[in-house]
């Protein structure tokens, strides 16, 4: 186990076996660690600030199958995501990176819903529905604040992706809608007058089974 | 074939503006790219539909670069000491929108591809290797030196 696994580690490409390896040699090397750091603060800038650049909308001559195609794309960002672009994206990828960076992910660190739940009572107007989905890790909950208003914050783990699961009460039911930005994944949905926004860099299939798990 | 393609449009002009640097180069070439794909789709056995499209959108990039001679050798390219001191941790903190932007333009296009796989597209180094073919070695290896000189450029200013 080596420096050389430096960059596997970081981009989550090693076993458990090999990441728990590199872990106790990270302890005893100062410039991996340093480089780690480093590596984190190019991931984060990259992720705020690099632009993502879509599909432009409207399109010059255009040979008609990618017409179509454009079309029913467009059609499909319709039904799939008519939340593209709301300000509330913006306020859930802030949140997710906020619990990234600054070790303020957790405020009860426990795998048990049955400890979790019962951690909000008191600090929210509602109580959430805290699920431990087969496939998915529960790390814990914290409070977070989106909309102006305190909201409860479920984080999951899935193959060392951290996925934030923000619920909180309001808004009429509707199926999971996907969304990307800034390379993370959202999917978010209504159900029985609570909104859940889930966010990671976990892979959109992923979210999609979590939110089937909690529905 | 749509059903194949439409969910990776996004991704392939992301890539293809990244590598190309205009709009109008990204937008012509996605197209190129994509009746390419079209005339290939023979090829796709219902793998990963994303990285098979890029791989045909790179590879479409590529020609239209070297059409253009505005390939930039990977040799040409000065490779940064290995003893280079690290930029402080809050100089990478501070970096901003424009900052971020202007330096993964100036990473060769090697680096910039896989960069621009890993850490925007969320790629996973098999995905990546497929879309450059190449080795999943070969795609660390470029990681690697593509964020030494990210750190280096974003660490650059005062």
């Amino acid at each position: 186990m080596t420096c050389n696994d430096l960059h596997p580690y970081f981009d989550d490409e090693l076993d458990v076996a090999h990441a728990a390896e590199f872990e106790q040699h990270l302890n005893q090397c100062a410039e991996c660690t340093a480089a780690l750091e480093r590596m984190r603060a190019v991931r984060v800038a990259i992720r705020q600030h690099a632009p993502y650049y879509r599909k432009p909308a409207a399109r010059r001559s255009i040979p008609i199958w990618i017409g179509l195609a454009a079309a029913a794309c467009l059609a499909a960002v319709f039904v799939l995501r008519p939340g593209a672009g709301s300000p509330l994206d913006d306020e859930v990828v802030t949140a997710h990176l906020r619990s990234l960076q600054a070790s303020h992910l957790i405020d009860v660190a426990s795998s048990d819903r049955h400890t979790v739940k019962p951690w909000f009572t008191g600090k929210l107007d509602f109580a959430p529905e805290v699920i431990q989905p087969s496939g998915f890790d529960l790390l814990g909950g914290r409070l977070d604040y989106l909309q102006g208003r305190p909201v409860a914050a479920l984080v999951y783990q899935r193959r060392k992706h951290t996925i934030n699961v923000f619920t909180w009460p309001g808004g009429a039911d509707h199926a999971p809608q996907a969304d990307s930005r800034q390379g993370f994944h959202i999917l978010h949905w209504n159900r029985a007058g609570m909104h859940w926004w889930a966010i990671s860099d976990a892979s959109p299939d992923d979210l999609r089974a979590l939110a089937g798990e909690i529905r | 074939m749509e059903h194949a393609l439409l969910p990776h449009l996004d991704a392939a002009h992301n890539l293809a503006r990244w590598l190309l640097g205009s709009p109008h180069d990204a937008e012509d070439a996605v197209q190129d790219a994509c009746l390419r794909a079209l005339t290939f789709f023979d090829g796709f056995h219902g793998e990963d539909g994303r990285a098979w499209l890029l791989a045909i959108v790179r590879n479409t990039c590529y020609d239209w670069l070297r059409k253009k001679k505005r390939l930039v050798a990977l040799d040409d390219v000065a490779t940064p000491a290995d003893c280079a001191p690290g930029p402080e941790l809050q100089q990478l903190q501070a970096a901003d929108r424009a900052l971020v932007r202007q330096s993964i333009e100036r990473l060769p296009a090697e680096y910039r591809e896989v960069i621009v796989l890993r850490e925007i597209e969320g790629m996973a180094y098999k995905q990546i290797a497929r879309v450059i073919d190449a080795p999943i070695g070969t795609v660390m290896s470029r990681l690697a030196r593509g964020r030494k000189r990210l750190v280096e450029l974003l660490g650059a200013v005062k």
